[in-house]
C-alpha cells in the first residue's frame, strides 16, 4: 500500500484516505529521503506517494524537519540520500517540474513598496499566470489592491502571499504554515482554494504544527529530535 | 523573456521607490570627488593628471555602496526561493538582475562622471574615451558585483565583505580604463584598450551569471 513511511520507531503514519491509487498512478513520490541538517538527521528513509487531487500533511513539533521537507521537495534543498519524483523523473531532472509547482514558504515574499496588485501581478507574470483579478477578489485583496504592502497587517501580507497560489497556475502546491495568521474567513478562503484546486485533479503537501482540515489527506507525523 | 523583463522592471521600480538608497551611491560619487580636489590643493597640473585615476577608483567603491542589497533583500523577504523556483534558468534571473542593478547604478555613473571630471580640470580630450569606457566598465562591475553578493546571501555586514571579495577582482577594469582615458588625454590610441575593456565584459558576461547563480543555490541550503 503506497504511504507515507518512516522507519517504524522514528515515526508513526497515520492514513486515513481508503481511496489510495496503486503506485504507478503516483505523480509525486519520494523514495527513501534521508536529510542531515548541521549536526542532525532531521529524517530517514521517508517515503510517501501521491496521485491526482490527493493531499498530504505534515505535522510534528517545531524543529522537526517540516519546513525542510517542503524544500527538499521544491528542491531548494538536496536530501542526503533519496530521490524525489514527479510524473515518474527525478524533479532535478524534470523539465517543466518549477511550472508545475507553487510554493508557499514561511516567509511572504511580499515587497513593502510595490501595492499589493504590483507584488501579486509580479509573481504572476514570473510564473506565466493571468489570474491576478480573481486570486485578488478570492483573498478579498481588492479593497486594498493599490495599497503599498508596508501598511498590511501581517495576516493582510500572508493573504497578498497565498493569492499567488490562484494567480499562476501550478499543479503542485507546496504550503509551508499556510494558515499562521489569518482571520476565519480568510483560513475558509485558503482551504476553499485548495478544495477547487484538488478538483481538478491538483496535489497538495502542507505543514503545519497543528491539525488542518483537508479532507482525505495522508498524514505523515515527523518525529521530535533528541540530539 | 516576458518575465526577465519583468523582473528587470520591477527591480528599477523598487530602486525608483526607494530613492534614498539609490541616490545615495550618486551622492558619495560627487562627494568623493569634490573631496579630493580640497585635500590636494588648487594645483590645477596635479588635479588633471590624477583626474581619470580619481573617477575610477571613486566610481568602483561607489558601486560596492550598492552590491550588499542586490540578492539580500530578495532572501530577507523570502523571494529569494521564488525566484530560484521560478519557470527560467537561475542564471537568467541573475542577468536580469544585474541589468536593473546596472540600471540604476551604472548609468549614472556614465552620466556623472564627464561632468564631474571637470571638477578635476581634465581635459575634455578624455570624455568620448571615458563615456565609452565607462559603458563598458560599469556592467563588469554589476557582473562581478553580482557574485560577490551571492556569495555573501545571509552574512551579516555583507556590504565590507562584498567589497573585499569584489574589488580586487576589479582592478583589471580599473587599470584598463583609467588607462585608456590617460592614453586619450595624451592624444594617443585608446582603442585597443577600450577592446580590452569589452572582452573583459563579454568574458564577465559568461562566466558571472553561472558563478553568481551557483553561489546562490548553495547560500539558500
Amino acid at each position: 500500500m503506497p504511504t507515507a513511511m518512516l522507519s517504524e520507531h522514528h515515526a508513526r503514519v497515520a492514513q486515513n484516505n481508503p481511496m489510495v491509487p496503486p503506485v504507478s498512478n503516483s505523480i509525486l513520490e519520494a523514495r527513501d529521503l534521508a536529510l542531515w541538517r548541521g549536526e542532525r538527521l532531521l529524517f530517514q528513509k521517508l517515503s510517501f506517494s501521491l496521485g491526482a487531487s490527493e493531499a498530504l500533511l505534515l505535522s510534528g513539533p517545531n524543529g522537526s524537519g517540516k519546513t525542510s521537507l517542503l524544500r527538499l521537495i521544491a528542491g531548494l534543498i538536496r536530501p542526503t540520500s533519496g530521490v524525489v519524483f514527479w510524473c515518474g523523473a527525478p524533479t532535478n531532472k524534470h523539465e517543466r517540474f518549477h511550472n508545475d509547482l507553487n510554493y508557499i514558504g514561511h516567509l511572504d515574499a511580499v515587497k513593502p513598496l510595490l501595492t499589493v496588485a504590483e507584488n501579486v501581478e509580479f509573481w504572476s507574470t514570473l510564473r506565466g499566470g493571468d489570474a491576478v483579478q480573481e486570486a485578488l477578489n478570492h483573498f478579498c485583496l481588492r479593497e486594498i489592491a493599490n495599497l503599498p504592502a508596508r501598511f498590511l497587517s501581517a495576516g493582510q501580507r500572508r493573504r497578498v502571499g497565498l493569492a499567488r497560489l490562484l494567480a499562476a497556475p501550478g499543479k503542485l502546491w507546496l504550503l509551508d504554515e499556510p494558515a499562521v495568521g489569518l482571520d476565519e474567513d480568510s483560513v475558509s478562503a485558503l482551504f476553499d482554494a485548495i478544495r477547487k484546486h484538488r478538483a481538478v485533479g491538483g496535489l497538495v503537501v502542507a505543514a503545519s504544527h497543528g491539525d488542518l482540515p483537508l479532507e482525505n489527506a495522508q498524514k505523515l507525523v515527523l518525529p521530535e529530535i533528541h540530539s | 523573456m516576458n518575465i526577465f523583463f519583468a523582473i528587470v522592471r520591477r527591480d528599477v521600480m523598487l530602486a525608483l521607490r526607494r530613492m534614498s538608497d539609490t541616490m545615495s551611491v550618486l551622492l558619495f560619487f560627487i562627494l568623493a570627488i569634490v573631496l579630493f580636489p580640497l585635500g590636494i590643493g588648487p594645483e590645477l597640473n596635479v588635479l588633471s593628471r590624477i583626474a581619470a585615476g580619481t573617477i575610477w577608483v571613486v566610481a568602483l567603491l561607489a558601486a560596492m555602496l550598492s552590491l550588499d542589497r542586490l540578492f539580500q533583500i530578495d532572501a530577507d523577504e523570502g523571494g529569494l526561493d521564488l525566484l530560484i523556483l521560478a519557470p527560467l534558468p537561475l542564471e537568467v534571473v541573475v542577468i536580469a538582475k544585474c541589468l536593473a542593478h546596472w540600471l540604476v547604478t551604472g548609468v549614472p555613473l556614465i552620466v556623472s562622471a564627464p561632468i564631474l571630471s571637470v571638477l578635476l580640470n581634465m581635459s575634455s580630450d578624455g570624455f568620448l574615451v571615458m563615456i565609452v569606457a565607462m559603458v563598458l566598465a560599469t556592467p563588469t562591475l554589476s557582473l562581478i558585483g553580482a557574485v560577490g553578493a551571492a556569495l555573501t546571501v545571509g552574512t551579516r555586514r555583507g556590504g565590507v565583505l562584498v567589497s573585499l571579495l569584489v574589488l580586487p577582482l576589479l582592478t583589471p577594469v580599473l587599470i584598463l580604463g583609467a588607462s585608456a582615458v590617460d592614453l586619450a588625454l595624451a592624444g594617443l590610441n585608446a582603442v585597443p584598450l577600450l577592446m580590452l575593456l569589452g572582452a573583459v565584459l563579454l568574458v564577465a558576461a559568461l562566466l558571472c551569471p553561472w558563478a553568481a547563480a551557483s553561489g546562490l543555490r548553495l547560500t539558500i541550503e
